[in-house]
């Protein structure tokens, strides 16, 4: 799957937890794709007509801490907050994460994922690209 | 990787991997499993999960895996690890995102028989008054102060608010609180999100389930937990929310940077963790300890809403519809404990992953009604079979820092258990076992099938076989409210 697409995200057997293999030519798309994933484990429905935006900013921290703490907000602005997003314009400089969302309200979130976590986190550099798993608390 | 000729047999239940398997581990490793259990064990991550797990610095003993073992995320679900109090670490990580996670069990003088007419209604008083699925909010909103409170007084919180008796609170672990929480260490969005999730059971493998006691194995414990056979007994299975999540989640943050202040080197970054003595593992600790607060105050009003539901339904039909509390035990949890650790006492952080605290006869911290037979263990199996529970030994004092087993344990992944598992037929196939279901998702049924789980009857035969605990009873289900 990953020759045929340059980005994308693949759900991995995990005993108990889910686990996520995400790909992407760089940090941005890994983001993305990332986002992208959580949503489908949580088997999200959402309203696309209802647009939502936000803005979201922090620090510069290593890789792996950045993209745990992308997708930790994501799942507090979706369970508390009720905001699904499909439009990711992110900017990553010396400061950090500065990302731009879009999408729309909530309908229904089908799984609980409790949390992202970091275990045996670590973001790869291959040919096409970014490569990383995430395991992710339910 | 770890194999089974690895591990040195010390009898047909426990086995132990040398502390000189791999150069960084601090202690051995010591599972409690049948050898069928343990090659399955070795099939997944569980043992490598155990083995970066007993590099932490100031670990003691041996770091335990329960027979429910399968792996998880940094320590594995069954582990059971005590660190030297104050020198050695807390790991957010040892503990879990769902703190204080746990079991109540209820139990009635109500005969199947007289009531078989009303399961199906109960289900749906039950589903009504204890709202289930992701974020959901309850009916009891909290304040700030008044979330404070919950977080300093856990069930006597529920007490004085009319949601329980002082029996409920005084068989509960650690009588539904736990001294020294501070909620001034839990971060604005942790509280935002406890606010308003009190009296909800959540989502994923949390349950309420109504049992038939189906076989009594020692009528002496089973008196003094006022168990009978053929009588109904409730169990309810959730922790602390997304407050507990919330709460670990902003630690596990935290002590990333920690570990690197402390010269600390771990295999996996899930197991961050920062001495208890240090201001960010003291933080932790105190903010853990309201999360576990919640949570015993969360599975109070549930079992009052539950009674309401068993009120609405069986009054007038039954003369006794009460539910009397047997207990409620934590299995995501760290408590600082005396344990003997070389012929003398020690005073220990015990992190207890998917593990029971199982404290034997005559333990400081049981109420007087378990002292001579032993703390009350409880083990729910899989949707659709058969939980037990058990009494403590002094054994398990002696061999696993007074600790059990907590469920049957995952064996098949979730992805493989919706491809091979259809939520429909097997609710359907559940029905016509005589268990009446009420779940919000076909494919989160699924999931949580029994083919999914191992015999948690092998569970059982282990851990009694290992000496630490023994059988009291069996229950069989015949309602279950999945969240």
């Amino acid at each position: 799957m990953q020759s045929l697409n340059k980005s994308g995200f693949r759900e991995i057997e995990h005993t108990a937890d889910v686990e996520l293999q995400v790909w992407a030519p760089d940090f941005n798309g890994l983001l993305e794709q990332a986002a992208l994933g959580l949503y489908e484990l949580c088997g999200v429905k959402y309203n696309p007509l209802d647009v939502v935006a936000h803005n979201l900013r922090f620090e510069f921290l290593d890789f792996e801490s950045m993209l745990v703490e992308f997708l930790n907000e994501l799942l507090y602005l979706m369970e508390e907050k009720g905001l699904v997003f499909d439009q990711f314009s992110i900017e990553l400089n010396e400061n950090g994460v500065e990302a731009k969302l879009m999408g729309g309200k909530l309908i229904l979130i089908e799984k609980e994922i409790k949390a992202v976590t970091y275990h045996k986190l670590s973001i790869k550099q291959t040919d096409q690209g970014l490569q990383t798993r995430l395991v992710f608390d339910i | 990787m770890v194999q089974l000729h690895d591990f040195i047999k010390i009898s047909d239940y426990e086995w132990e991997l040398p502390v000189t398997y791999r150069e960084d581990m601090r202690v051995p490793v010591r599972v409690f499993a049948t050898q069928g259990i343990l090659e399955s064990g070795l099939s997944d991550d569980s043992l490598q999960q155990a083995i970066n797990s007993a590099t932490l610095p100031g670990l003691v003993g041996q770091v335990m895996v329960m027979p429910d073992m399968h792996q998880g995320y940094g320590f594995p679900i069954g582990g059971v690890a005590a660190t030297v109090f104050p020198q050695g670490v807390i790991s957010p990580g040892g503990i879990g995102y769902d703190i204080n996670c746990g079991v109540r069990l209820l139990a009635s003088q109500i005969e199947f028989e007289s009531v078989s007419d009303l399961i199906d209604p109960l289900a749906t008083a039950i589903n009504h008054y204890c709202p289930s699925g992701v974020g959901v909010k309850g009916q009891i909103r909290m304040t700030d102060k008044e979330l404070e409170e919950v977080c300093r007084q856990g069930s006597s919180w529920a007490l004085r608010k009319g949601y329980a008796s002082r029996e409920d609170v005084e068989l509960t672990e650690s009588q539904g609180k736990l001294e020294g929480a501070d909620p001034d260490m839990v971060s604005k969005r942790a509280r935002e999100r406890g606010r308003e999730q009190m009296g909800t059971l959540g989502a994923g493998n949390h349950f309420i389930e109504v049992d038939i006691i189906e076989q009594v194995f020692d009528q002496q414990a089973a008196q003094v937990m006022s168990i009978y056979e053929g009588k109904l007994a409730l169990q309810i299975h959730c922790g602390s929310r997304g407050f507990g999540h919330q709460v670990c989640t902003d630690y596990v943050k935290e002590l990333q940077s920690a570990v690197r202040r402390y010269g600390i080197q771990l295999p996996d970054r899930e197991l961050v963790c920062a001495p208890l003595d240090s201001q960010e593992g003291q933080a932790y600790l105190k903010a853990m300890r309201c999360a576990a607060n919640y949570a015993f105050a969360n599975r109070q009003t549930l079992a009052h809403f539950a009674r309401r539901a068993f009120e609405e339904v069986l009054a007038g039909r039954v003369s006794d519809w009460q539910l009397r509390q047997v207990y409620d035990i934590a299995h995501n949890m760290g408590n600082i404990e005396t344990h003997e650790i070389d012929g003398q006492p020690l005073k220990v952080c015990v992190h207890r992953k998917g593990a029971t605290r199982a404290f034997g006869p005559g333990a400081t911290g049981l109420p007087d009604r378990y002292s001579s037979i032993g703390q009350p263990v409880l083990v729910p199996g899989s949707m659709g079979t058969c939980s037990w529970v058990l009494a403590a030994t002094e054994e398990s004092m002696k061999r696993s820092f007074g600790s059990s087993c907590h469920g049957a344990g995952r064996l098949m992944s979730r992805a493989q258990a919706k491809k091979s598992i259809r939520g429909e037929t097997l609710k359907t196939q559940l029905q016509q076992q005589g268990i009446i279901i009420r779940s919000r998702s076909l494919s989160g049924l699924a999931e949580e099938a029994p083919q999914a789980y191992k015999d948690v009857d092998e569970v059982i035969e282990t851990v009694v076989g290992a000496g630490i605990a023994r059988k009291v009873a069996r229950l069989t289900p015949i309602l279950v409210v999945k969240g």
